[in-house]
């Protein structure tokens, strides 16, 4: 046996899960997949979209066509204010709505995930896990199809219309998500912060929200954003359902000019672009956060 | 029950404590009286934390029973939050909360839970950040703090809410030898000052010195228990005699 020199040799050891210092609760970052995959795009990605934009109503002039490029532009020139302030902004702003929406819920079902009480973190759970791995599609058919078209409170009729559905339906997998993020942020807390504030008397709700929320706050920021990122990405299947956005109106308009199919491309290329666009500094940002916030606090 | 101050103010009796179907505890039994410093000794997984840890209800008994002036720790009716007001606790890994500054962790018990008036409770801090020699520390966050220096705010933070007992489950064994000083005189300074405490320590020098009763503890039940003196010079236990050979 070694002999102990105590404060010279190294504390005792147990074959208990060693409570860590604060600094060692950093544990992997949580998945930022699509974020790191968007964010290692070059942004040569939008040039390409475009050239191949360009080039394709040359070649459907060579295939004998008299639709010329100068044609297909200045349809798409045309129809770009309106692509944009309408489509693309309203596309925008139901990501915005789904996502308070499904962070506000998102917290609350991850709270619930957290409760003392067995039912439920129990049923928490178990909502978390049916949103989280479900088609968004058969949600959104879901509650397309089951809510009513208006409400009647007393004599005053309020309609619900197909964009509100929308984003309750998208809502649905979001608030799962960000559920899970809440769950493993508090998680990621070691037990001994748990510990050292019911020692000191704090209340359970106490712990929660004055000790171990807030060391974890900065640390839901970026897999959130991620989750944003990729909401926005998925917004365009609305438009299956006759939401009006930026997908939806595209197709309307290459229909107002006569469904030419030398426009397919220049008008759904000009739309990936301005996703792209869009998402890119988000992602971007997103794993700059989480390079800082993984570092220190 | 009415608890005066002749009565034992920590009193543990025979207790029982697994972890499944690991006997942790057999049968422990131990009384602290107002004012004394007793340090728990004994080889690694003995069950000396887990002991600690019982008197604060941060571990529940299986069996037996522990009082602290007077009210039983595991009745299922206790209010745990008052248990906790009495009895202050520091732990090995310091446990400092890291988005709060050193101020701020001593303050935030006081005003939130002993809902006190903040100015009040700020000079109070200001004070115990005095009294643990961390004068110009008060805005530094523990992660720029060295581990002595986090482990006195720990202390203090534990004091700050006025505690009739403290525990000290092996505060100094994650330290450098140079720290390990500084925070045994301020544990020191407090046993002087008549503060009840309980210490688990490995610093065999500073149990002799401190302490004013010792006891062993292997696997699981105290095996002998005296005045230092006695204790270190004439152990009688050959698990303690070889536990002393190893250490000393
Ligand atoms: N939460 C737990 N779950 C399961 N087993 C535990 C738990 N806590 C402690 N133990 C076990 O109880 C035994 C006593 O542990 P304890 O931490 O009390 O020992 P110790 O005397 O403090 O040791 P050390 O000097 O290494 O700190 C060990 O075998 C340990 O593995
Ligand atoms: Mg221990």
């Amino acid at each position: 046996m070694k002999k102990h020199i105590p404060g010279i040799t190294s504390a005792a050891v147990t074959d208990l899960p060693v409570l860590l210092s604060y600094k060692a609760k950093y544990r992997a970052p949580q998945e930022l997949g699509f974020s790191h995959w968007l964010a290692g795009q070059s942004l040569w990605f939008p040039v390409i979209i475009l050239s191949v934009a360009l080039l394709w109503p040359f070649y459907a002039l060579a295939q004998g066509s008299e639709y010329t490029m100068a044609d297909s532009f200045d349809a798409l020139w045309r129809w770009m204010p309106f692509l944009l302030t309408r489509g693309f902004v309203f596309t925008i702003l139901i990501s915005f709505m789904t996502m308070l929406v499904g962070t506000v819920l998102g917290i609350l079902l991850g709270l619930g995930q957290l409760s003392p009480t067995y039912v439920v973190a129990r049923a928490s759970w178990f909502v978390t896990q049916v949103f989280r791995n479900s088609p968004w599609l058969v949600l959104l058919f879901i509650v397309m199809l089951s809510f009513p078209f208006e409400f009647t409170i007393g004599d005053t009729i309020i309609p619900v219309p197909d964009w509100m559905k929308a984003v309750i339906g998208l809502s649905l997998p979001v608030m799962a998500n960000i559920s899970e993020i809440v769950r493993g942020a508090v998680n990621s807390v070691p037990t001994a912060q748990w510990e050292a504030s019911e020692s000191l008397a704090f209340s359970r709700r106490q712990t929660l929200f004055r000790i171990i929320l807030p060391q974890c706050f900065k640390r839901m920021i970026p897999p959130w954003m991620n989750w944003y990122a990729i909401l926005t990405m998925a917004t365009p299947i609305v438009s299956i359902l006759g939401v009006e956005e930026v997908l939806n109106l595209t197709r309307q308009a290459i229909e107002a000019e006569d469904n030419r199919p030398e426009l397919l491309i220049p008008f759904y290329g000009f739309v990936l672009v301005i996703f792209f666009l869009y998402s890119y500094p988000i992602a971007r940002f997103t794993v700059r956060l989480e390079k800082r916030f993984s570092v220190n606090l | 029950m009415s608890w005066t101050k002749d009565q034992p103010i920590v009193s543990i009796k025979n207790v029982h404590k697994s972890f499944g179907s690991l006997e942790v505890l057999k049968g422990v039994s131990l009384d602290v009286m107002k004012g004394e410093v007793i340090c728990i000794i004994g080889p690694s997984g003995s069950g000396k934390s887990t002991l600690i840890r019982c008197i604060n209800a941060l571990n529940d008994i299986q069996d037996g029973s522990i009082t602290v002036e007077g009210q039983e720790v595991h009745d299922p009716n206790l209010d745990q939050l008052e248990l906790r007001k009495k009895v202050g606790m520091v732990f090995q890994q310091y446990n400092l909360f890291p988005h709060k500054t050193a101020l701020q962790n001593i303050m935030m018990a006081p005003v939130l839970v002993l809902k006190q008036d903040k100015a009040e409770v700020e000079a109070r801090a200001r004070v115990l950040i005095k009294k643990v020699r961390l004068e110009g520390k008060e805005d530094s966050y523990p992660g720029e703090l060295s581990g002595g220096q986090q482990q006195r705010v720990a202390i203090a933070r534990s004091l700050a809410m006025n505690p009739d007992v403290m525990l000290f489950d092996e505060v100094t064994a994650a330290l450098d030898p140079e720290t390990v000083k500084e925070v045994l005189v301020t544990i020191k300074e407090l046993a002087a000052e008549g503060m009840t405490c309980v210490l688990v320590t490995h610093e065999m020098g500073f149990a002799r010195e401190v302490a004013d009763h010792i006891y062993f503890t292997d696997r699981g039940v105290i095996v002998e228990h005296g005045p230092p003196a006695t204790f270190f010079d004439d152990a009688k236990d050959p698990r303690t005699v070889e536990f002393l050979g190893q250490i000393l």
